[in-house]
């Protein structure tokens, strides 16, 4: 797929390697020393030794730098990435929107961040209670009765709502019975993985031409073996399934549980509480729709909200109210209910919570609904305003995002890798491409509510631009792209069938030798 | 609303170029039951000030670890975090960019990942490691279950010392996924127990190191008998920091390790987000979890690093993928590399150096006090001691005092009759004044005990 084109060196060859201000920079490896560091450590008081007989003869061989050669490497590093602060990043399903810095000093207050998951619970009052308020905002904004805060990432609240679906089953004793878990071929990955990972087996349903489910395949597929269904809603063609009460009722029907993939809840919170549609279980990333920042990919937060028929599968640990203060129910011997167990060491990532009320309470009820509203508008001013030049695989309005396929490309040789290339001599980050699978060559756009109009208007405007040069045949545009990136078009296939996973100081004295 | 944008007259001007007449009509799709008219019942919008007040008033009424003599661990460790680690991790290139999927404008993050991914390596002496998990304890979960696809096998053997919420976490998997788990009855049994229990059907042995209650001990001998016996060696390192000091699982012939990285670069969180270590021997690669960074070349032939090996992974194989993990600890596995970085492996091993010397000064005192016994002969930076009353009750009145003196073990164990053990740690960040002050408080209140 990642066919590279060798092109000649036509750039300007500097000494250095340097380009203007991208600036090359070596491994930590290559330029640290073992003998070096940028940490003054206060001296070992002379004590006897109880290691017993474990103690490493040396130690680990890893280089250190002072403390200015550590910051130039890593500011020098974090030169070469894109980010949300430096422009606009249309990732589809991705939702990549501002970060405010004010959530970012409320998640470094001593009182939140120099806490212990195990120090006494008296001594916590604090953090128990923003807890309890994170989980009314959910309970809130979803109207469902339950939320388990522990799961670490939306893949892992996915993995806590089959879980609470499984142990509901387990339950009624159709375990061996309900084995099956009808997944939407447009589905994110992590669905099936889930399903998979549970021991269910998974059954896909058709999309429509619509881009919706199938509802006629969805109820031939129904029966007394269907564990349950994994929807995203909006799904992940942008579009909200119209008929998701019809669906949620004939499932429950047939005696099934509605896992909703929370994904894209930013699309609608505010305006459309999710256990009105039905749904048994939902992951909410806060990441996504509450703004914490996405890290390079990480880390996440995926609380799942469960519905009156899931609450008592909740997972351990909880937080209660009492007479006293706020308790922490971390035992299963400590609770009345049938909480399938433990997800994860301690109780979930604190440091999220904070970040994610921080943004609700900055927001409101009233602002949180103008998210939806904004984000919904956004993407629809992008599909109207390109849907001439860009073909839409299907009819509007969308609700957060704007898909795209590689119909508007056909005879021009390219294809949308190529296309979301060259963006990025545009200075953009490509959008979603090839997701969902649904729609050939697909291109999915989210510009999120936090991106201005005039910033829209120049994308769109250079999105026309890009498609006039793809038609008018100006192919090196777009083979060749990006020509002005830190890197140009990386050896994928090279990377797979040859991994290098580590530097090893063998390969440096053979590249030497060279 | 200051994070919005769009101004009423942009709102008006944009419907009309989508050709609507009100926004209501772009959520014409949601069935009419299921529309709300007016804002849901929360608070509305508060100022920036506004949200600091609420937030500092919750922040304030929690104990943080900096401002008392502190000695809890039990899997979370308060160590020193050098400035410029904070400073690294907001720079906002790093902290608001997505999971590198287009490697040619995010070199940045797929170069300390293999940084990452080299330290890790070369801390538990493993051939290979990935991007980063979760955190501690669902990497071990995750390894657990590898060591199923391996093997081809159903059960696994756990240490009765490995931290209990890890225990939970395989627990949880296991029964979900149809898996079965076995443990020796005793909860402080030794590692002949684990030998015991392996019958035909066991893919892995779990162990920890140093153990939940703070033991160390060698498992080269373990590893070769539940080699031998066609099963995985899993070895979990929850204080990474250990290392600087400790023989490498690596060493010991371990086939995969798991650990928790919070202890380089990331502060306590009240238990997350941390960042979850995974190692394993290179034969295991393709059976690894979670993402992977690795080095190749661009088109002008320079050096550069992509996400690679995704055909393991759910957005290619579905419900065959390795695991349904699609994410890493980005943020906090740069925290680690930053820290790791600034200490240089010199200044690893003098950190672990302090931290054991401390533990031992502690442990000196304590041991000097009527009626408390230190029950780990050798250990790290955490060890468990006897008391004359019980831990949970102990604890409690030390917080009275303003002294988070450690992790009752009930607390995490509380049918197994040791109601009187308490865990213990002491780091780099314990002054010796602090170690005087806990140890003249804990005199104090066990003999509140005495005298009753």
């Amino acid at each position: 797929m990642n066919e590279i084109t060798p092109i000649k060196q036509d750039r300007k060859q500097t000494f250095t390697g340097h380009q203007a201000l991208i600036l090359e920079e070596k491994l930590i490896f290559e330029i640290g020393s073992a003998d070096k560091s940028g940490v003054d450590l206060e001296p070992v008081p002379e004590v006897s030794n109880r290691l017993g007989d474990c103690m490493a003869p040396a130690q680990p061989d890893l280089p250190g730098l002072s403390e200015p050669e550590a910051l130039r490497h890593f500011v020098r590093l974090s030169q070469k990435n894109y980010s949300i602060d430096a422009g606009l990043y249309p990732l589809g399903s991705c939702t990549m929107k501002h970060n405010p810095r004010l959530n970012e000093k409320m998640a470094r207050l001593p009182g939140f961040s120099d806490i212990h998951p195990l120090q006494p619970v008296s001594t916590v009052q604090g953090a128990l209670a923003l807890m309890d308020e994170l989980a009314h905002w959910l309970k809130t904004l979803t109207n469902m009765p339950a939320v388990a805060l522990s799961p670490k990432a939306g893949a892992h609240g996915e993995l806590c709502g089959m879980m609470a679906i499984r142990a509901a089953i387990e339950a009624r004793g159709e375990l061996e019975t309900r084995r099956r878990v009808l997944v939407p071929e447009s589905a994110h990955g992590t669905n099936p993985a889930t399903a998979a990972l549970l021991g269910f087996k998974v059954d896909e349903i058709p999309a429509n031409h619509d881009g919706r489910v199938d509802l006629v395949a969805f109820k031939d597929k129904l029966g007394d073996d269907v564990a349950a269904i994994m929807l995203t809603n909006p799904n992940t063609c942008g579009l909200f399934e119209r008929d998701i009460i019809e669906i949620a009722d004939a499932l429950h029907e047939a005696g099934g549980y509605f896992y909703c993939d929370g994904a894209n809840f930013n699309a609608i919170v505010g305006r459309v509480r999710p256990g009105d549609l039905g749904i048994d279980a939902m992951h909410i990333n806060l990441h996504k729709t509450f703004s914490t920042p996405h890290g390079g990919g990480g880390p996440g937060s995926g609380p799942t909200v469960l519905s009156d028929r899931l609450a008592a599968f909740a997972p351990l640990p909880y937080v209660v109210a009492g007479e006293h203060g706020f308790d922490l129910i971390e035992l299963e011997a400590q609770s009345a209910d049938q909480p399938f167990g433990r997800m994860v060491a301690f109780h979930g990532q604190m440091g999220m919570f904070v970040r994610a009320l921080s943004y609700m309470k900055s927001h409101g009820s009233d602002g949180l609904r103008q998210v939806a509203e904004d984000a919904v508008l956004n993407a629809n001013y992008i599909l109207a305003s390109l849907q001439d030049v860009m073909t839409a695989p299907f009819a509007g309005p969308c609700m957060h995002e704007a898909l795209f396929d590689d119909g508007f490309l056909k005879g021009t040789g390219l294809e949308t890798l190529d296309f979301a290339k060259a963006m990025i001599d545009e200075g953009y980050h490509p959008m979603t491409m090839y997701f969902p699978l649904v729609v050939h060559g697909a291109m999915l756009i989210e510009p999120t509510e936090t991106e201005s109009r005039d910033t829209l208007d120049l994308f769109i405007a250079t999105l026309q631009d890009l498609v006039r040069c793809a038609k008018a045949g100006e192919m090196e545009r777009f083979t060749n792209a990006p020509e002005l990136a830190p890197r140009r078009r990386l050896d994928e296939t090279r990377a797979a069938r040859q991994p290098i996973l580590r530097w090893q100081a063998a390969e440096a004295t053979a590249q030497a030798a060279e | 609303m200051r994070y919005l944008p769009l101004t009423p007259t942009d709102r008006g001007e944009m419907l009309s170029r989508i050709g609507v007449d009100a926004i209501d009509d772009l959520f014409i799709d949601v069935p009419e039951t299921a529309r709300l008219d007016g804002p849901i019942n929360l608070p509305p919008h508060q100022s920036e000030m506004q949200v600091e007040r609420d937030l500092f008033a919750m922040a304030a009424q929690n104990k943080t670890a900096s401002t008392v003599p502190f000695f809890c661990g039990a899997g979370a460790y308060k160590h020193h975090v050098p400035a410029s680690v904070d400073h690294i991790i907001q720079r906002s290139e790093f902290l608001t960019s997505y999971t590198p999927y287009q490697p040619e404008i995010t070199q940045g993050t797929l170069q300390y990942l293999f940084e990452f991914q080299t330290q890790v390596c070369e801390l538990t002496g493993m051939p290979v490691a990935n991007a980063s998990m979760y955190d501690g304890s669902t990497a071990t979960g995750e390894a657990v279950l590898m060591a199923h696809r391996i093997t081809r096998k159903k059960r696994a053997v756990i240490s009765a010392r490995l931290h209990p919420h890890y225990r939970g976490v395989i627990d949880n998997l296991s029964d979900m996924g149809g898996f079965d788990v076995a443990s020796p009855e005793d909860s402080v049994s030794g590692v002949e127990d684990l030998i015991a229990l392996i019958d035909d059907d066991t893919s892995s042995v779990v162990v920890q190191y140093p153990d939940f209650f703070g033991n160390i001990m060698d498992y080269s001998t373990l590893a070769r008998d539940v080699q031998s016996r066609g099963c995985l060696l899993i070895v979990v390192v929850p204080e990474i920091i250990s290392l600087g000091l400790l023989k490498r699982p690596g060493d010991m012939s371990a086939d995969i390790v798991t650990g928790e990285g919070q202890s380089l670069g990331n502060g306590l969180n009240f238990g997350g987000p941390y960042v979850g270590l995974f190692a394993a021997k290179e034969k295991y690669l393709r059976q690894m979890p979670g993402r992977l960074c690795g080095e190749t070349v661009d088109a002008d032939g320079k050096r550069g690093f992509v996400l690679t090996l995704s055909t393991r992974e759910q957005h290619i194989r579905r419900d065959k993928a390795t695991s349904n993990i699609c994410t890493n600890s980005g943020l906090c596995s740069l925290a680690f590399t930053a820290h790791m970085t600034l200490l240089g492996g010199q200044g690893l091993r003098q950190l672990a150096q302090l931290n054991h010397a401390r533990a031992v000064q502690l442990a000196e005192k304590l041991e000097t006090i009527d009626g408390v016994e230190v029950l780990t002969p050798a250990f790290f930076n955490e060890f468990a001691i006897r008391l004359p009353a019980p831990a949970g009750q102990v604890v409690e009145a030390l917080a009275e005092k303003s002294v988070l003196g450690g992790v009752p073990v009930s607390r995490l164990m509380p049918d197994t009759g040791m109601n009187d053990v308490l865990l213990v740690a002491a780091t780099e960040a314990n002054t010796e004044e602090d170690l005087a002050i806990y140890e003249a408080a804990l005199r104090d209140v066990l003999n509140g005990y005495r005298h009753e």
